[in-house]
């Protein structure tokens, strides 16, 4: 069973805290059978009260139980007050945990989860599904408890008021327990269904609103109107499935308590004739007999809680459960001073095991050289990238850095020799400082100022009302796309290393700006081993090596004359510039 | 939220209906204490079991009358929901898909799909649970009140002495804790970003080793969401035991004043248990009207967002064509004269200027024609205004001076349905949605197989469609089961299998390679040549072959004219031809 499995788990985080559920569960224990006195209280009273009728009545002992009953309820409310809030505070500890945990191992995952996974998909993993664990937590551990109190309790207290009258409930808690497995074998699929039908909608909402542009220029306004009353009828026609069915929940609990509460009154009334009951006794006993059938509802809706917060549970085991990045290798040391003398040695590569990428591929990149990477879009380019940073592992052969087998380097010391510009730019919420040293967080600030200069970017953020320290949001949507790459070129630019990954990082950039940071670029690339994915002509023509990429192989290498020359694809690609 | 109730005021008769099944059965629900209390004071006294069971009966049939009123209410009340919100959220989607795209930027595509789902959910949850409890809670409780006036007056003033401290309560806790869970919410969404930006920039973060520093980045995060989390439950916390507390001290006051009523032989003790009962009672209904309120309160929120959207004015006019030209502010006086036959051009622009902010222009004094088959080419830096052009040409935002006329027509004339059937549009960054292939080509207009095979040839799409299962292959949401270049060719097929008069490519081969994109180029101007093109690039080799090439930059017209003037006349075009065609002095 794996629902079992992970059911085991979460108990597992709510006993890192043992002591504060034991605190909780005996309070809430204590509470609520605190609050079962009261009805038992509250009935002596009444019999005192009927007792005395005829004028003799002992006002006193009425006033005692009085006194009794208010300390009780008082004392049953701090409880149940202080019940709540350090559960809640024990639930929203382990939701930290929780989150903690998850993060904390999310960030040490393989590229490759990333690549295969949803931004999307690990936000809800992280946001919604522990928000879901929690709402369980908080509510169902010490419902459970306090549900199971008040059933039992009040059993007994009505056991012990009259054992005759408790077989009333021979009719009503068959019928409650109709009631409970109706809830959950009828209802709690409609339920899941309307969820599902929820979530067509949203999809359908977001992708109809994010196109509105496309829609519009072609005019498919009424057609999705159409198409979207189509899920919108789906949708309010689960909800009223779930409510058709569902509504019947309230009314039968009330109806059951209801017959409960007739039942009592005849045969008590009759006990009562028999001389074989108390008017206090009844009056207690309906108390109790209200107590006794709420739970039922309560733990019908608890078992529904607890399905969907253990199949969050599971979406967020799973990302748990993830193999992270295997560790460096025992023997693996630190890559110093590194010259940038790159080789590639038999080395074969594929993203699934049955579709080799690189086959058998060798090459040179010693210090100082150009290597440009060239091809159509989706040829598998950006593979060269991912192998020399280890975002992936190759299958065979070797990689080797200054004559080292990088799998023999540590991953953070061979990644932080390069410096990476990416086509995508990548700026967190902060100031632009901090983003432009973030590979750097011992930089300078004149350090940092320089490199933003050899970007050429210095005078834009200077112009900027809060200079370097401008707060960048939502992914730096409040500055231009050519600027966020600047930013993204000055971060690279900061870190100082001795080889360089750029992946057709001018092509964002406006041509006069771009003219300028090809000149920068160049004086940069100048001492180091560079690894360009290039469209550029420019970049390509002095390259030391051109490799073709094609359908994920090399197809062609050499200088440029030399590509030329061939007359093969590059030729091709290259003419077919100027047709 | 008067916008949104009249969604629900053409169903007020059912409702009405609805209320008074409720209202009779809250009534009935209501007596059947009182009978027990009646069994107790007057039925045993007389010592007769069959009148005890009759009574009894009567009980039952009180209960079972309850349960179906219930009941049929709660379906009545769901219906009304369904049929409201149907009707509601149609209507939200039809003003959302037409509004124009400038409103469309100020309420921004997230804020709009929130709108859509989570408020039109709040609302019809909300509204259900209204007619469910909003009726039976407060009958519940005034008619308790009124019922226990009846069995006894003093015992009753207990009661009505307590209700306004327990109402002052839960509205003193709910007022506090609605900010904090919206405080809560705001720290909820810096976590999320922090995760987001951790998934998307993952591969800078471990090129830079910052592991570490992301771990503390979203401890800073995680520990503020909860602590703001923890506050807000735990304030809300209080108003449950707090209820309870008051109540059970009334039961207390109760017993006390009781046994000194019956002392005085005022009352009997029959009445007291009635009372007990009572109470309980009174004690759920407070409590479900102050769920109710909490729930309310998000609900009227969520009515306020839905209600801002359905206010927004329609904002663009179609004005009347008088078959004239008349002269648009900014425009030049000697628009075309229509009676001269002379033939207008097929499109032009009349010193058109536009921002998006009203406040620096994102183009400005642009003017320029294009005669029927001619091509125009767009080139300059990110944010030169040349993606605009093409959304002012579809009118999906209007111009604020000048004037754009097709065939001597202002565009604005054009009912917009009319005038965007005039384009086929590639837009940057295009989208794909989630259906077949052959459908993402078609949208919805039906097209002949015999255009889209021709479209698919032009758009060099047909090899890779029937090497990848055909028109028939199912499409992922956004096309990411494509690959950028295969991508781009669909959507160039979607926009010539319509037969435009006009085709717009913005940006829409840039994931081609040099010789696909030759080949279309080709094609395209062969099959093609009677349809006035433009198009939208960073690529000199894209656009060099047009009849006409802009070069903007910031939205301020450099250069118009073909490669070869443009090579001797402008400096900006000049500097893009040496960077990208590899000048030899570079």
């Amino acid at each position: 069973m794996k629902r079992k499995a992970t059911l085991i788990r979460i108990f597992g985080y709510l006993l890192q805290h043992k002591r504060q559920l034991a605190f909780i569960l005996s309070l809430s224990f204590l509470g609520n059978l605190l609050a079962l006195a009261g009805p038992r209280l509250s009935g002596t009273a009444i019999n005192l009260i009927a007792e005395g009728m005829d004028g003799s009545m002992d006002l006193p002992g009425v006033y005692k139980y009085a006194a009794f009953m208010l300390l009780f309820y008082v004392s049953s409310s701090l409880m149940s007050y202080a019940v709540n809030v350090s559960m809640i505070t024990l639930s929203r500890r382990i939701t930290y945990t929780l989150r903690k945990d998850t993060f904390n191992h999310l960030v040490t995952l393989p590229v490759s989860f990333f690549d295969g996974t949803t931004t999307g998909d690990i936000l809800s993993r992280i946001s919604y599904d522990i928000d879901t664990i929690n709402a369980s937590l908080s509510n169902d551990v010490v419902q459970v408890v306090s549900s199971s109190v008040t059933i039992v309790g009040s059993l007994v207290m009505m056991l012990r008021l009259s054992p005759r009258l408790v077989l009333v409930f021979a009719v009503t808690i068959p019928l409650a327990l109709l009631l409970a497995s109706y809830l959950t074998h009828m209802v709690q699929p409609m339920f899941r269904a309307r969820s599902r039908a929820a979530g067509e909608l949203n999809g359908y909402v977001e992708e109809m609103i994010s196109g509105q542009k496309t829609l519009r220029a072609y005019t498919q306004e009424e057609r999705v109107i159409q198409d979207m009353d189509v899920q919108n009828k789906k949708l309010v026609d689960a909800y009223y499935k779930t409510d058709y069915y569902a509504s019947i929940m309230g009314p039968a609990t009330n109806a059951i308590n209801n017959l409960a509460l007739a039942l009592i009154s005849v045969f008590g009334a009759i006990l009562y004739l028999q001389g074989a009951i108390s008017i206090g006794s009844i009056s207690a006993f309906v108390l109790y007999s209200r107590k006794f059938t709420g739970p039922i509802r309560e733990i019908a809706e608890i078992y529904g809680e607890l399905q969907s917060s253990l199949a969050a549970a599971e979406r967020v085991f799973k990302v748990i459960d993830e193999p992270p990045e295997p560790a460096d290798l025992e023997n693996a040391a630190p890559l110093e001073n590194a010259q940038g003398d790159v080789e590639l040695s038999h080395v074969s590569f594929g993203y699934q095991k049955d579709q080799v990428i690189l086959k058998d591929f060798s090459m040179k990149a010693p210090k100082g050289s150009l290597i440009a990477i060239v091809g159509p879009t989706g040829a598998g380019k950006t593979t060269f990238i991912n192998l020399l940073m280890r975002f992936y592992d190759i299958d065979s052969g070797s990689i080797l850095v200054d004559g080292r087998n990088i799998s023999d380097i540590t991953r953070k010391s061979l990644r932080l020799s390069y410096s990476m510009v990416l086509q995508d730019t990548w700026l967190f919420y902060g100031t632009i400082y901090e983003n432009i040293a973030y590979g750097r967080p011992d930089a300078t600030r004149e350090e940092v100022i320089a490199a933003a200069k050899a970007a050429r970017i210095h005078t834009y953020i200077e112009s900027l009302p809060q200079g370097y320290d401008t707060l960048l949001i939502d992914d730096g949507t409040n500055i231009s796309k050519g600027q966020k790459q600047l930013l993204t070129i000055a971060r690279a630019l900061l870190m100082q290393t001795p080889m360089l990954i750029l992946d057709e990082a001018t092509s964002n950039v406006d041509t006069r700006t771009e003219h300028q940071i090809q000149a920068a670029m160049r004086a940069l690339m100048a001492d180091k081993t560079c690894f360009v994915v290039a469209h550029r002509l420019s970049t390509i023509r002095n390259a030391d090596c051109i490799l073709v990429v094609r359908d994920g192989n090399v197809v062609e290498r050499g200088t440029h004359e030399e590509l030329m020359r061939q007359k093969g694809f590059y030729y091709e690609m290259h003419q077919a510039q100027y047709r | 939220m008067k916008y949104v109730i009249r969604y629900v005021k053409p169903h007020i008769p059912t409702m009405i209906f609805g209320f008074t099944i409720k209202f009779t059965g809250t009534i009935l629900d209501l007596m059947i204490p009182y009978i027990l209390s009646y069994i107790i004071d007057e039925v045993t006294p007389r010592n007769d079991i069959g009148l005890v069971i009759r009574w009894g009966l009567m009980m039952a049939v009180c209960a079972a009358l309850v349960l179906v009123c219930n009941v049929w209410a709660n379906r009545v009340a769901s219906a009304v929901s369904r049929d409201s919100i149907e009707a509601l959220r149609h209507d939200l989607f039809y003003k959302i898909s037409y509004l124009s795209s400038s409103q469309v930027d100020a309420f921004t595509i997230p804020s709009l799909v929130t709108r859509m789902t989570t408020d039109t959910y709040n609302l019809h949850r909300t509204l259900n649970m209204i007619q469910r409890m909003g009726v039976r809670a407060p009958i519940l409780m005034l008619g308790g009140v009124v019922v226990t006036m009846f069995i006894d007056p003093w015992l009753s003033a207990i009661l009505c002495f307590l209700i306004p401290f327990m109402i002052l309560a839960v509205a003193r806790i709910s007022r506090k804790s609605i900010p904090l869970f919206g405080k809560a919410q705001i720290a909820a969404d810096a976590m999320i970003r922090v995760v987001r930006e951790n998934a998307t920039g993952i591969r800078v973060i471990k090129a830079l080793s910052r592991t570490e520093y992301e771990k503390d980045r979203y401890e800073t995060v995680n520990s503020r969401l909860n602590a703001a989390e923890a506050k807000a439950s735990i304030t809300m916390a209080a108003s449950g035991p707090l209820i309870n507390l008051m109540l059970n001290t009334g039961l207390a006051a109760v017993i006390v004043v009781g046994a000194w009523r019956v002392s005085t032989g005022a009352m009997k003790p029959g009445a007291i248990v009635a009372f007990l009962t009572y109470f309980t009672i009174i004690l759920n209904s407070v409590m479900a009207i102050s769920r109710l309120i909490t729930m309310s309160s998000k609900a009227i929120a969520s009515a306020g967002r839905v209600e801002e959207v359905m206010m927004t004015p329609q904002d663009m006019e179609i004005r009347p064509w008088t078959g004239r030209p008349e002269t648009a502010p900014g425009a030049s006086p000697d628009a075309p004269d229509m009676a001269s036959g002379k033939r207008p051009p097929h499109m032009e622009f009349d010193h058109v200027s536009f921002s998006y902010n009203k406040r620096a222009y994102n183009l400005s004094d642009l003017s320029f024609s294009l005669e029927h088959g001619q091509s125009l080419g767009i080139i300059g830096p990110t944010g030169a205004g040349k993606s605009t052009l093409a959304q002012l040409l579809l009118r999906l935002y209007d111009i604020d001076s000048g004037q754009i006329r097709i065939d001597g027509r202002d565009i604005s004339t054009f009912p917009l349905k009319e005038l965007r059937q005039k384009f086929g549009v590639v837009f940057q960054n295009d989208v794909l949605f989630k259906d077949s292939l052959l459908n993402n080509i078609d949208m919805g207009r039906k097209l002949d197989m015999d255009a889209i095979d021709r479209a698919v040839e032009v758009a060099q799409a047909a090899s890779f469609i029937a090497g990848s299962g055909g028109y028939e292959k199912p499409i992922a949401v956004k096309g990411v089961n494509l690959s950028g270049g295969q991508k781009q060719r669909v959507l160039i097929a979607r926009a010539l299998a319509g037969r435009p008069e006009f085709l717009i490519l913005d940006d829409s081969s840039s994931a081609l390679d040099y010789k696909t994109d030759a080949a279309f180029r080709r094609s395209l101007s062969q099959s093609f040549s009677g349809t006035t093109t433009i198009i939208i690039a960073q690529r000199i080799s894209s656009i060099m072959h047009c009849d006409k090439i802009l070069v903007l930059e910031d939205g301020i017209p450099q250069g118009l004219g073909t490669h070869e003037e443009l090579l001797k006349t402008c400096d900006a075009y000049r500097e893009i031809s040496t960077i990208q065609m590899g000048g030899e002095d570079l």
